[in-house]
């Protein structure tokens, strides 16, 4: 049987060493790649003193649902001003250089998404600048 | 009646509330608040509003055109607009041969109870909101235009080139038909259309906006004392837009 040839071969001393010298050496390697084979995005810190919806993990992994959510809401609902919507995402996010998320390579929507080369299509047709002044509502003034 | 649980539940509540409310201030560090400020968003439509329009031709001023730069200028449309940009609102002048008579009135989507263009469009992207207001979803929108051909009113425009620097409410794109939102992204906040309020500041006060729905509202008012029509009644698509002195 399988089982039985590999427990023999594993019962080995040299082989078992040998076994655990590849893992120490597999995890060292997957440890430090770190250090330069690979370009790391370039994150820019939101703005000072605001607050995420969640950790950076779970927003990295949850923020096009959470988008795509959203905006269900906002166009057929018209829940406007909501803490998950784009707006309100580059009101943080905009980089202090060029004011967006997606101008420079360095900004934050495209340094990530050029990293994953995962296309963004929301600045096809949404503003990537952060509204500095909101509009007063009906006013029409800035 | 409330069950002594559900009273528990509910002061319980409040008290969380109370909690989160007090926790928005909480100061970690010199200025890092833990939540900057509580976001209100607003309420989500019903169909208890109908939101419509009375347009009085008889004020609208013939050779004026605030309303329409002032859709421009509101939505980021075209400032310069050629033959094949978008047109969300225009002027027609119209004249009455045997007798002379001619008016001036801005033609916009009439924002129809039974809009053809919701018939028509093959996604769902065209699409009427509770409170009456027709708008395009473009994220589902493929550009095929049926609904442009669908509008008895021309009120549907493609865009055909790419577009930069949108507005942050009104988001726009190449390959999308688009048409006159009624401001949404205002009303949504409390507020009117920008035609409407250019057309206040211009003086001629020929637009009112508000409920239809609502028996005390001053549209409502209005429109049960003087005589107006909708355009094209006979198709009877019922439009939010009304007309006065046609």
């Amino acid at each position: 049987m399988h089982c039985g040839v590999r427990c023999q071969v594993m019962r080995h001393p040299l082989a078992v060493a040998l076994t655990l010298v590849l893992l120490i050496a597999t995890g060292a390697a997957i440890a430090g790649e770190p250090a330069g084979r690979t370009p790391r995005p370039a994150i820019e810190p939101a703005t000072a003193g605001t607050q995420c919806l969640a950790s950076p993990d779970v927003m990295r992994r949850d923020h096009p649902s959470m988008l795509k959510h959203q905006r269900d809401e906002t166009v057929h609902r018209g829940v406007r001003e909501a803490r998950a919507s784009l707006k309100a995402c580059i009101g943080c996010h905009a980089s202090a250089a060029t004011g967006s998320v997606a101008q420079a390579k360095t900004d934050f929507c495209s340094s990530c998404h050029s990293y994953a080369a995962v296309q963004i299509d929301c600045f096809e047709c949404h503003s990537s600048k952060a509204q500095r002044t909101t509009a007063l509502a009906g006013t029409g003034q800035p | 009646m409330k069950t002594g649980a559900e009273q528990g539940l509910a002061g319980r509540r409040k008290f969380l509330g109370l909690a989160a409310a007090g926790m928005g201030g909480v100061l970690l560090a010199p200025g890092i608040h833990l939540i900057e400020v509580a976001q209100a968003a607003t309420p989500a439509v019903t169909g208890k509003v109908r939101w419509g329009l009375l347009i009085d031709t008889t004020k609208c001023a013939s050779g004026c055109s605030d309303c329409v730069s002032a859709c421009n200028t509101e939505n980021g449309l075209d400032p310069r607009p050629s033959p094949t940009s978008a047109q969300w609102i225009r002027k027609v002048e119209i004249k009455e041969i045997k007798t002379g008579r001619s008016a001036s009135v801005p033609v916009m989507c009439q924002h129809c109870a039974e809009p053809p263009c919701v018939d028509v469009c093959p996604t769902g992207a065209s699409f009427k909101r509770a409170d009456g207001i027709v708008l395009v979803d473009r994220h589902s929108c493929i550009g095929c235009r049926y609904c442009v051909m669908a509008c008895p009113y021309k009120a549907r425009s493609f865009v055909h080139e790419p577009v930069s620097d949108q507005k942050a409410d009104v988001p726009r794109g190449k390959g999308c038909v688009e048409g006159c939102t009624l401001c949404v992204h205002r009303v949504d906040k409390g507020g009117t259309p920008a035609c409407v309020e250019a057309c206040a500041k211009a003086g001629h006060h020929a637009m009112l906006f508000g409920d239809l729905n609502d028996p005390a509202s001053e549209i409502s008012q209005r429109i049960k004392a003087v005589a107006s029509r909708q355009l094209r009644a006979d198709l009877r698509l019922d439009p939010g837009v009304r007309y006065q002195g046609l």
